[in-house]
């Protein structure tokens, strides 16, 4: 789109943001579409900037439209590091309010309102930033084609950042519909369902101007991930609005109806955003690291098709002896049960890519991130299934044991692919030989599995040393603990809790350090990005 | 509709169908012949600077 | 062969790979979800249960803008410990007006499922206030900031229409009574049969200790002391044995 439309389309939003402001029911509404506007106002002077003029008659050189879209990939990359960045700090605060309660600001600052700023900080920002920019990455490469639809790309990824601005300065003034993962409200649902159409067109279109004739099966993982999400969002969001002037709506589901199509988002966002797409990733960036195509191209397709089909039925093992009715509960233990095999099969997959390879690890250690990645993804999609067992849920509901199963999936799978596909990617997209340093990122990967070892293990005994002591009688038949002694119990835990997540966050710091010494070119330049041009060894 | 009825369908013929439909989807990734083309499309991510401009 | 060629349609084309995707992953959900909007045990009514009077609701709000969810379920399980910790376990029924429910997914302070009328108001207030002041070794943020945080009852009508919209049966009477019937629970001075003949087995008085001011810890206060407290459950019991 040319400049002035853009121009002129940006300062009437920032003008209706203003209108929307100062007409508003609630306080809170107007203070969040003043934040809108002044957003919007920024980025209107920023394009007005960017005005090019030409003497009459010569046309102003057109933008270089040849070969792949890389800009808006680097760009991601910067945009995840950052979130990421933010999204650990914010969890490391959260743990620390946890261990000592003094650390809790009110009303900004509490805990209640810190908590789904720090998960939709990992989830949507960290994790949507790296799945955004990789998949632009891969699609483009995979189809042999640019992405489609110009600037659309670029609506994508800003729109995006604007929806994560919008999400989590609503979560600190208390917006909020109290859907886990889902709870910015009514009109950033809205805005973010425009960004996930667009998203969706650009992916397609890409794909369909291939000049390739078959379809990698990374792009199935990022295609079943976007499409997916959107389903799920759609529903799961329904709600009808008090006022189109103000923050606050009411879910169109309410009790058990509610709770399961929550816990059918919930889950599904762990299955599709948090595993098909970085599936994909998996399925792109570990053959290129280990310089040998994936194990089995026919083990993907089983993989691919038995994932999305089981995942989808795993949501009730989040309400296991709920007022769910038991069917339901029991079909989702057996789905989750039965989802232990793909998530092997796939874990395998990748493993065993590098049959043949295996010495790469020893020079390698972006291949040794990738290989602990996976070696995370087995173990957490076997705890998953095992907590997913009635009679185990019944102790680690409620507890820190699930905040530990989460955080080995989402700390060690999730972080460690990420890292390992930036730490590939960096030099690539910015034409650097290699990293900075190697031995950097041998410093981020130790710290980091240390932190997320201590992080699951004392959450593991955090949780089944709680779920026992709510549930332990003395020889009278009476409840021996009060619920407060049960806290008191984990504080240690909880105070190691914190020292974990500060190794992670601190690797992440050492990250941010090595690829921005990359990126300033404090490497040999790299004559062209050849096919062997990836990290040699050392 | 009730849950006698749902649950007597999924115990036989829903049964029977995921089994099927398991074992077809297996059956046919694994046909003979089909490991040439895979092993074909697993090199996709290789090329990317055959044609790169 | 006809087969084979469909398969590499299958592999190469975009349309089929999005429909089939999108089939997949469509069963699961309407297989689970969909029955419980007939299924009779999730959509029986028990005795007792009525919507949330005005100033409960905007408690309920406030319960959800400071994310109380996070740490505290409503949810009992059928345990032998849970019963005798927090009360009968929950139905399905007691969460019928609940858009969205509030059954949450961890417990780092104990459930508030029947919460209500187990302690005063005053030790409600004192603790959201300071937590530690009651519960010394507690990890709970602080609210004090509710106790001055002024309620605005004229908006509350829209809520009320909001909640009618998606199925909660709140009648012309009570959307039109809602500002007043909003004043008048936290107020004992006020008039209040209107408010006592809309809403069964309600509490009426002032919540937070500070009569002078409607505030957001009135409305919280008066929410968390209805929890539970709806439902007779010796009766309701007692049907279920009749079985």
């Amino acid at each position: 789109m040319n400049n002035i439309a853009t121009v002129c389309i940006l300062g009437l939003a920032t003008f209706v943001a203003m209108m929307l402001s100062a007409l508003s029911q609630d306080s809170l509404f107007s203070a969040h579409m003043g934040i809108l506007c002044f957003i919007l106002l920024c980025t209107t002077i920023v394009f007005l900037r960017r005005f090019e003029f030409a003497p009459s008659g010569a046309a102003v050189s057109p933008p270089d439209t040849s070969g792949y879209m890389d800009e808006i990939v680097r760009y991601g990359v910067i945009a995840t590091l950052f979130w990421g960045i933010a999204g650990f700090l914010v969890g490391v605060v959260i743990a620390a309010q946890l261990a000592w309660p003094i650390l809790n600001l009110e009303p900004y600052l509490n805990f209640g309102r810190l908590r789904p700023l720090h998960t939709s900080a990992v989830i949507f920002a960290f994790g949507g930033n790296a799945l955004l920019c990789t998949s632009f990455y891969v699609v483009q490469r995979t189809c042999n084609a640019r992405l489609f639809g110009g600037d659309l790309a670029w609506f994508v990824f800003w729109g995006y950042q604007l929806f994560i601005v919008l999400a989590a300065t609503g979560y600190l003034l208390g917006i909020t519909q109290s859907k886990e993962y889902a709870e910015p409200e009514w009109y950033v649902d809205i805005w973010l369902t425009i960004v996930w159409v667009a998203y969706l067109i650009v992916f397609m279109g890409t794909i369909i101007r291939r000049r390739e004739p078959h379809i990698y099966v990374a792009n199935w993982f990022f295609l079943a991930f976007i499409v997916t999400v959107a389903m799920l969002h759609l529903v799961n969001n329904a709600a009808v609005p008090v006022s189109f002037l103000g923050v606050k709506s009411y879910s169109a589901f309410s009790g058990v109806q509610d709770a399961l199509t929550q816990w059918w988002y919930g889950h599904n966002a762990v299955g599709f955003f948090l595993t098909a797409g970085f599936l994909g990733m998996m399925y792109y960036f570990v053959p290129k690291q280990a310089e040998r195509p994936i194990f089995s191209y026919r083990l993907s397709i089983i993989h691919f098709w038995a994932l999305i089909f089981l995942y989808i039925w795993a949501g009730p093992h989040h309400l296991h002896y709920t007022a769910l009715p038991d069917w339901a509960q029991t079909l989702g233990m057996v789905f989750s049960i039965m989802l232990w095999m793909p998530s092997w099969g796939g874990m395998i997959n990748g493993l065993m890519t590098l049959q043949g390879a295996w010495d790469k690890l020893r020079t390698d250690p972006v291949l040794r991130m990738f290989v602990i990645s996976l070696a995370f993804y087995g173990m957490s999609t076997f705890e998953g299934p095992m907590m997913s067992i009635k009679s185990v849920n019944s102790l680690s509901h409620y507890t820190d044991w699930t905040i530990g199963h989460v955080h080995s999936g989402a700390l060690g799978w999730n972080g460690m692919i990420v890292f390992g596909s930036l730490y590939y990617l960096v030099p690539k997209l910015w034409g650097r030989k290699s990293l900075y340093s190697l031995k950097l990122v041998n410093w981020h990967l130790w710290l980091a599995t240390l932190g997320i070892v201590i992080y699951a293990a004392v959450m593991w005994v955090a949780g089944i040393t709680q779920g026992l002591m709510w549930r332990e009688y003395d020889d009278q038949g009476f409840l021996v603990n009060s619920f407060i002694e049960t806290v008191t119990a984990i504080h240690p835990e909880y105070v190691m809790r914190t020292f974990g997540g500060l190794l992670y966050l601190l690797g992440a710091l050492i990250m941010v350090y090595n690829v921005w010494r990359t990126i300033r070119g404090d490497v040999e330049e790299a004559d062209k990005p050849k096919l062997d041009a990836a990290i040699p060894a050392e | 509709m009730n849950y006698d009825l749902f649950r007597e369908f999924a115990d036989s013929w829903g049964l029977v169908y995921l089994v099927i439909l398991f074992v077809g989807v297996i059956l046919f990734t694994f046909r003979p012949g089909s490991r040439d083309k895979a092993d074909e499309i697993a090199q996709i991510p290789f090329k990317e600077d055959e044609t790169d401009g | 062969m006809s087969f084979y060629k469909q398969h590499k349609k299958l592999e190469r084309n975009l349309t089929l790979l999005f429909v089939f995707s999108l089939i997949a992953v469509l069963i699961g959900g309407i297989v689970e979800i969909a029955p419980l909007f007939y299924v009779k045990n999730t959509i029986e009514k028990v005795e007792g249960m009525r919507p949330y009077t005005p100033l409960e609701l905007a408690g309920r709000d406030v319960y959800i803008r400071e994310g109380c969810y996070v740490c505290h379920s409503q949810m009992i399980r059928p345990f032998r410990d849970e019963v005798e910790r927090y009360g009968h376990y929950s139905l399905a029924a007691e969460s019928m007006y609940d858009h969205p429910f509030q059954w949450g997914s961890k417990r780092t302070g104990p459930d508030l499922a029947r919460v209500g009328g187990r302690y005063s108001d005053d030790w409600h207030v004192q603790h959201l206030k300071n937590p530690k002041s009651v519960v010394p070794e507690s990890i709970m943020p602080k609210y004090a900031f509710l106790a001055e945080a002024g309620l605005k009852p004229e908006t509350i009508d829209g809520h009320l229409k909001a909640n009618a919209m998606v199925g909660v049966p709140y009648t012309e009477d009570m959307i039109a009574n809602a500002a007043d019937d909003l004043r008048a629970q936290a107020d004992p001075d006020a008039d209040t049969d209107g408010l006592e003949e809309r809403y069964q087995n309600i509490s009426i008085r002032d919540f937070d200790g500070n009569p002078d001011a409607l505030t957001e810890m009135d409305a919280l206060v008066a929410y968390l002391q209805m929890l539970g407290t709806l439902v007779d459950l010796e009766a309701y019991k007692q049907k279920e044995n009749l079985r």
